[in-house]
């Protein structure tokens, strides 16, 4: 009894701990973190194509989340998270490490670049959105790879 | 039995010159290079041709930005199985570049894959597609050409092994699959849907990257953008057919924004080789960009081509 108990005990903590762990795989935590930026991107995107008004706080803070998402992305790409957790990231990080954080580094400037202007209209969006996503196939050319 | 001999080595000259006569390189016939000649080519239009072609992405020098991409020194590599194929310098230079061409020469490499000496060129240069090319866009584009910057660059040789080496193998190749047949029957396609296809079958040159290929270098039949194993390393060039589980539930609207803009429906990026490929699309008119829309969503959906 008691020790059947235990077992389930065990499984359920397994089970509640299973997720717990992915989430924090460097490989998950990175797409997470690119999902906030394609995010912020596509809020930004909407108004660049005039399908939504303009709105400075919320272009402030899609920026914003961009610039904190660039500042450490670079911490979650340890050796040995190339593969697993279907990740793109391209063997190219790891052998070329200081093309990646040039990369990384640019994307940075500019969006931290974006936060300081902090756009009062569309003109102004516009003029840091295009450097500023610039960034995304220019990195994504050599350092993601696609597996599907 | 001197007789047999003597059959025997009948038909092996016969069988020898029989494979010259079918692997000779075969420029167009003269009356289209007449036709092509008397075009007075337009080079503002043949500047559309130019980026639909993405000439830039194997010939311009590697990592070229803006103004650059029209420098057409050459320099890409593009690794394959059958070696290593570097894009030569096309720029107007008489030397080093295509300076010297007529428009005859011209219209030979596009749509023949001769060149001016009557050799075969590797189908990394994708005359394959090109072949599709209308007589008027080819003198618009050849216009276009000679208004480039030169560059004194020289060419950097193939590194190809044998056999592949020896280029008249490559008309074998063409004997098995070089056509400038339709790749796909569009029943009742319209005009925006025609001009998809032509775009994405012709100049595009889409499927050169985007359909698998056999062991010899030939479109596997019945999987025309189906995607394919990346020949330039691991991963691969997506599905593009409306089976894709990466873009099969895009809109047209969804497509063409991708094309103009590099972004995904949800804003995840352009990125590999795709990079060069949307920066050229970029420049392309919104109407062709719907075009080639249009016609990725007309395609028979087949499954993954790299599986």
């Amino acid at each position: 009894m008691k020790f059947r108990s235990l077992i389930a005990l065990a499984m359920i903590g397994a089970a509640g701990l299973a997720p717990a762990l992915a989430a924090d795989e460097p490989q998950v935590v990175r797409q997470e973190m690119m999902k906030k930026v394609g995010g912020a991107t596509g809020a930004m995107a909407k108004m660049v194509k005039g399908e939504m008004d303009y709105d400075a706080a919320a272009a402030l803070a899609a920026l914003t989340t961009i610039s904190e998402v660039a500042a450490t992305y670079g911490d979650f790409f340890p050796e040995g998270s190339d593969t697993g957790f279907e990740t793109e990231a391209a063997p190219a990080i790891w052998s070329d490490r200081d093309g990646f954080n040039e990369k990384l580094a640019q994307f940075k400037a500019d969006a931290d670049a974006g936060v300081a202007a902090a756009p009062a209209d569309l003109d102004g969006l516009k003029a840091v959105f295009g450097p500023l996503t610039k960034n995304c196939g220019a990195c994504h050319e050599d350092y993601r790879l696609k597996k599907s | 039995m001197k007789r047999l001999a003597l059959g025997i080595a009948a038909l092996a000259v016969a069988g020898i010159a029989a494979g010259l006569v079918l692997t000779a390189p075969r420029p167009l016939d003269a009356e289209r290079l007449v036709a092509i000649a008397a075009i007075e080519g337009d080079a503002a239009a043949g500047e559309t041709l130019f980026w639909a072609g993405g000439c830039a992405s194997c010939h311009a020098a590697p990592g070229s930005d803006g103004e650059a991409r029209l420098l057409m020194s050459g320099g890409v590599r593009l690794k394959s199985d059958f070696g290593t194929f570097i894009g030569p310098n096309i720029s107007p230079h008489p030397d080093a570049g295509i300076g010297n061409w007529r428009v005859e020469d011209f219209a030979n490499a596009m749509l023949a894959g001769v060149s001016p000496n009557g050799g075969h060129y590797y189908p990394a240069f994708p005359y394959g597609s090109y072949t599709r090319m209308s007589n008027r866009d080819v003198a618009d584009l050849y216009a276009f050409m000679t208004t480039l910057p030169e560059s004194d660059v020289a060419s950097i040789p193939h590194e190809v092994g044998l056999p592949f080496n020896i280029r008249r193998s490559l008309g074998g190749w063409k004997l098995l699959f070089f056509s400038d047949e339709p790749k796909v029957a569009l029943a009742d396609a319209d005009d925006q849907l025609r001009r998809g296809q032509y775009l994405v079958e012709g100049p595009g040159h889409c499927g050169e990257c985007h359909t698998p290929r056999n062991p010899i270098g030939g479109f596997i039949s019945g999987a025309w953008l189906a995607g394919a194993q990346n020949p330039d390393g691991e991963g691969v060039i997506p599905n593009i057919t409306p089976a894709s589980s990466s873009i099969g539930d895009w809109s047209a609207s969804d497509i063409a924004y991708y094309l103009e803009s590099g972004f995904t429906p949800d804003f995840d990026s352009v990125g590999g080789s795709m990079v060069e490929v949307q920066k050229n699309m970029a420049q392309l008119t919104s109407g062709d960009r719907d075009a080639i829309a249009a016609y990725l969503k007309a395609v028979p959906a087949v499954s993954d081509g790299w599986k």
